[in-house]
Formats: C-alpha cells, sequence, structure tokens
C-alpha cells in the first residue's frame, strides 16, 4: 500500500495549568488518513478530537503544545516545518471548516473577498478577472444557486447553512488533498446537516480529497466514514472501519455510544445517559491496544468483555 | 438617503434645546445692564438700556428675538470688544480646531500600534509597562503635561519653542499635550477589543487559508476592533476641544480658549454664547461622523 496522505504518530498535547506541572489533553494518538478516505474521529466534548485536528493545522493557540509525537503529510513532517514553510500547505493542500458557521466569516467583509483572500494568499498572480469567475464556480460548486448575488452579500446577510457553504468553498478553492471538517453540522439543523453532509461526501468523491471529519454524533458518521476512531479523554480507544464499528463495536465506551443512538424504535426513557459516575469510569480504564482484525484494534483490559 | 434623513430629524430638536439653554444660560447668569453701566447710573438710565436692549421684555419674547438673530448669524455685540461676538470667535476658532484634530491626530497614532502591541504581547512585561504608562497618562492633568513637557522640551532641550503658532514645530508640543489623555484611553481600548476580537472563529479561519500574522491581524483583528475605538473618538472630540481651551493658556495659543476666559471674567456673555454655541455644534457633527464611519466600518449596522 503507498504512503498515506496523513499519518499522525504518537501524538501527545499539552496545556500548561496553573498549579501542576502540565495537562495531557491528547495521549499518544496515532492514525492515518489515505487519499480520497473519509475517516471520522468520534468522542464527548473534552476528549482532544478537536484538539488532535487543530495539531494538525498548526493552529492550537499558544498555550497548547505538542510535546511530543509527529504529523506526516504528503510525505513532510509537518511539525519540524518553519512557520512560512507551514503557511503554504494551509489553505492550499490541507483545509478546515469549523464549527460555527455564524462565526467562522469575517463579518466586516463581503463573501467575494473572503474566497478571494483564499485564492490570492495561495495565487499571487491570478487576475482579478479570473478571481471572479473562480469565486462564483466555487460558490456553484457548494451548490449556492444565485451565486452571483450570494458573492456581493455579507456574512449577516446569509443563513448559518449558507454561511457553512461558503465556508466550504473556501475550503476547497485550491483543490486540498485533505479537508478537516470540526464538526461542520453540529450548529446546523437536522435537513441543512444532511445537505451539508452530501455536499461535503460528494467533493471528497469528485476530487478525491481525504476528510478528517470529527464530530460527536454517530448517525453522522454512519453517513459519511469509512473509517472511525472513537476517542476519549485524550485517548484513541477504538480504530474500526465504519462496518465493523457499527456490526462488532468492541470497546465498553464504544458500545455504551452505540447504545446512545436514538431511533425511531427506542423507548426515550430507556437512553443511557452515559453520565460517568466514578465506578464506570473505572471499568473504561484502558489496556494495551488488542488487534480484532486488520483494519480493528481497541485498547482495552482484558478481561472487560462483559461491559454493556 | 435615509441615513441624511434621519440625521435631520435629529439635529433640529438637538439645536432648539442647544438654543434654549445657551439662552437661558445668559438669562439666569445676571443683568447685563449692571455691567453696561457706569456705578452712578440712575434708575432711568437702565430702564432707557432694558428697552433698547429689549430686555423688558417677557422671556418668550426675547428668545424668539434671540433665535431670529441666529439664523442671520447674529450673535450679539461683544461688551470688551465692541465687535461681532460671531467675528471674534471665529477668528479664533480655526487655530483651536487645528490644535484640537493634531492632538486626536497625535492620539490615534500613539494608540493603535501601542494598543495593538500590548494585545499581542498580553501578559507580558512591556503588556503592564504599556498599560501603567496609560494609566499615568490618563491620570495627568493635561496643563501639567504641558508645564512638564515645556520644562523638559523646550527649556531644558530646547528642541521645540515655548509657546506660540507660526510654525509647524510649533503645533508639535501643545498636540502632544492635549493628544496624550486621550492616547491612552484609546491604547487601553484598542488592546481590550484586539484581545477579544483575536479569539473569534473568522481569525481562526484566516489563520487556515494560509495568511500570514500580519495580515491576519490587520485586516481580520485590527478592523473589527476598530469600531469601539471610533466610539471614544466621537464623544471625546468636544471635550479634546475644551481640553484645548486650558492647553492653550499654557502654550499661548492664539485659539478661543483665553478669549473664553476673559469673556467669563467680564461676564461678555454674547462671546461666551457664540463660543459654547460652536462648540455644541461641533459635538453634534462630531456625532453624525462617529455614525457615518459605524455605517462604512461595519456592514451590519442599517438604519431603516
Amino acid at each position: 500500500m503507498s504512503e498515506p496522505l496523513l499519518s499522525v504518530n504518537n501524538l501527545v498535547i499539552q496545556f500548561p495549568a496553573r498549579d501542576k506541572d502540565k495537562i495531557t489533553v491528547v495521549h499518544d494518538v496515532s492514525f492515518h488518513v489515505n487519499q480520497g478516505e473519509v475517516v471520522a474521529i468520534v468522542g464527548e466534548s473534552g476528549s482532544g478530537k478537536s484538539m488532535t485536528s487543530l495539531a494538525i493545522m498548526g493552529l492550537l493557540k499558544s498555550e497548547g503544545e505538542v510535546a511530543s509525537g509527529a504529523i506526516h503529510f504528503q510525505g513532510r513532517n509537518l511539525l519540524a516545518l518553519p512557520k512560512n514553510e507551514r503557511r503554504k500547505i494551509n489553505g492550499k493542500d490541507m483545509t478546515m471548516i469549523f464549527q460555527e458557521p455564524m462565526s467562522s466569516l469575517n463579518p466586516m467583509l463581503r463573501i467575494k473577498t473572503q474566497i478571494a483572500e483564499a485564492l490570492k494568499i495561495h495565487h499571487p498572480d491570478i487576475s482579478k478577472k479570473a478571481i471572479q469567475e473562480k469565486s462564483i464556480d466555487l460558490l456553484r460548486q457548494v451548490e449556492i444557486n444565485n451565486a452571483e448575488a450570494v458573492a456581493n452579500r455579507f456574512p449577516h446577510q446569509l443563513s448559518g447553512g449558507m454561511r457553512q457553504r461558503v465556508m466550504i468553498a473556501i475550503a476547497i478553492a485550491n483543490e486540498p488533498q485533505l479537508l478537516i471538517a470540526d464538526e461542520p453540522t453540529t450548529a446546523l439543523d437536522v435537513t441543512i446537516q444532511k445537505q451539508i453532509l452530501s455536499l461535503i461526501k460528494n467533493l471528497n468523491r469528485k476530487n478525491e480529497m481525504g476528510v478528517v471529519f470529527i464530530t460527536h454524533d454517530l448517525s453522522v458518521v454512519a453517513d459519511i466514514a469509512d473509517r472511525v476512531l472513537v476517542m476519549r479523554q485524550g485517548k484513541i480507544v477504538e480504530e474500526a472501519t465504519v462496518f465493523e464499528l457499527f456490526d462488532n463495536p468492541q470497546h465498553p465506551y464504544t458500545i455504551r455510544l452505540l447504545k446512545a443512538m436514538p431511533t425511531l424504535e427506542t423507548d426515550t426513557d430507556t437512553i443511557d445517559s452515559l453520565m460517568d459516575d466514578p465506578a464506570q469510569l473505572e471499568r473504561l480504564e484502558d489496556g494495551p491496544f488488542q488487534t480484532i482484525s486488520d483494519t480493528h484494534f481497541v485498547r482495552k483490559k482484558a478481561g472487560a468483555d462483559d461491559e454493556g | 438617503m435615509a441615513f441624511i434623513k434621519r440625521s435631520f430629524l435629529q439635529i433640529v430638536p438637538t439645536l432648539f434645546i442647544l438654543t434654549l439653554i445657551v439662552f437661558g444660560l445668559v438669562y439666569v447668569a445676571g443683568d447685563p445692564v449692571v455691567s453696561m453701566l457706569p456705578e452712578n447710573a440712575t434708575q432711568e438710565d437702565r430702564a432707557v438700556l432694558e428697552e433698547a436692549l429689549g430686555l423688558n421684555e417677557p422671556f418668550y419674547v426675547q428668545y424668539v428675538n434671540y433665535i431670529k438673530d441666529l439664523v442671520t448669524g447674529n450673535f450679539g455685540q461683544s461688551l470688551q470688544y465692541q465687535e461681532p461676538a460671531l467675528d471674534l470667535v471665529m477668528e479664533r476658532f480655526p487655530a483651536t480646531l487645528v490644535l484640537s484634530l493634531m492632538a486626536l491626530g497625535v492620539a490615534i497614532v500613539i494608540s493603535i500600534p501601542l494598543g495593538i502591541f500590548a494585545a499581542l504581547k498580553r501578559n507580558t512585561v512591556l503588556d503592564f509597562l504599556i498599560s501603567g504608562v496609560s494609566i499615568v497618562g490618563k491620570a495627568m492633568p493635561n496643563y501639567w503635561i504641558g508645564i512638564m513637557l515645556i520644562l523638559f522640551f523646550a527649556v531644558i532641550i530646547p528642541i521645540f519653542p515655548v509657546s506660540g503658532a507660526e510654525s509647524p514645530i510649533h503645533f508639535v508640543l501643545p498636540a502632544v499635550t492635549l493628544g496624550v489623555a486621550l492616547a491612552a484611553e484609546i491604547t487601553r481600548l484598542i488592546r481590550g477589543s484586539v484581545l477579544e476580537v483575536i479569539e473569534q472563529d473568522f481569525v481562526q479561519t484566516a489563520r487556515s487559508k494560509g495568511q500570514k500574522e500580519t495580515i491576519v491581524i490587520l485586516r481580520h483583528v485590527f478592523l473589527n476592533s476598530l469600531i469601539p475605538a471610533v466610539t471614544i473618538i466621537g464623544l471625546q472630540f468636544p471635550q479634546l476641544i475644551g481640553g484645548a481651551i486650558v492647553v492653550e493658556t499654557v502654550f499661548s495659543w492664539p485659539g478661543v480658549g483665553r478669549l473664553l476666559l476673559s469673556s467669563i471674567e467680564t461676564g461678555d456673555m454674547a462671546v461666551v454664547q457664540a463660543i459654547v454655541f460652536i462648540i455644541a455644534l461641533i459635538t453634534i457633527v462630531a456625532n453624525l461622523l462617529t455614525d457615518a464611519v459605524y455605517r462604512i466600518l461595519d456592514p451590519r449596522i442599517k438604519y431603516k
């Protein structure tokens, strides 16, 4: 098999704490994303999934830092690149969309200006006419019908779904190899969620674009992902293809996550709340990685099978 | 167009209230006849003068006459100079206005880079230093700053002239004196709003596009942190003119300041009224400009 598009090895992210040494928010995380593959990272708030994605983009806030590990993208070690070299990758080969479309666009600039910015950074010689044409084309690609009109609007004049489409248009402006989507549908209502998901999926197929899709919503995972990483408390606890995970979940936490997913048949009183009481936390304590199949790994204690 | 209409609707009542206050001020300030006549004047002399000046009329008649005069640009006659009050004021006002604008310029030039810098270096020694200096700058009365600047930069190290307004170099010390307090205030404001904006998602978006950090700061962060600064500048400009009157006295600046002081001392009410009226007018204009700048800066603000 050829080299993966993105590979993250033994990533550790730490934040300084007031009275302790340092708080580790991401522990020893390793995974890879192949060309054209959609990898979902699932986990609850604070599980480290967003931190991992920000570290890949090199956008960790100044306080947080990658303490150890390696991130390779297209064969280059991102952590070893000087800042100006690193910047050339962002927005071109690797781009990101965020959770809050309402606040992810600069409120003072027109949509076309914000798309043009993405194009100009990586193509300083591009003509005005080319920018204009390309911007309209991008807005059409994200299925915005009145592209010319939308290009001239300001963010506050667009709905959340439209803004997320614009964000995607900006993200795909330079035909990236990898799109990192940090809960891109969480702030949207369900019908718009579906549209944005299928849009991302289409772009993934059409452009052979790898996607890291971060979410806490397993139903979204089933829709979009090829492979899934389940994260909990800064660690990957299970890694599997989407079929294996739904078919044969191994880690107690994954099992409970799946159980917590309501279906039309579910009696709402019986949905597992996943509240962590200390006894449950104890039983969920992780052991070393065990291999279930070529594509299925789980981190758990021996003899914890009876859980769930 | 709607903006202009709305502004006009705002100005008219404001002007009406303004004239009422300016006129009322003088009405209650004391009988001008006493100061106009010699001490040995008789009751008849007073009656004649009151009649001549229209002071025997009831309040509202006097007020209407006052408005009629105002509309024709007549602010009355200065008692000290025996010249139209407005001419006296307009002769000196440009110097005051220029000084205030220069001070504003000084304040903006100092505060914007310092404010951004303090925010980017937050909680470092440099940040504390800048914050400390701005608190001191805000706390110092401007006449004292003026005297200190004269002492250091005109007397001990004679780079700048002590007083006067003959050449551009004469502007430096008075403008700095007047601008320091405002600079201090805007610095703290810019620091605060930059810190607020820099945490916002769209700044992250700009970085994720691969934009250079300097451009991220100037284009995305700074532009969005300008609005509170614009408010303060709009609100402070009239106060700057008020401050200019004090600073003018320190630097013997040929502005409206000394005229105002001497007019208050001699009870030359026509001149006082004219100055107060013009400063109030500038306040209104400054507020309108602030509104207009808002509209240019922030597309979210729309007046219906």
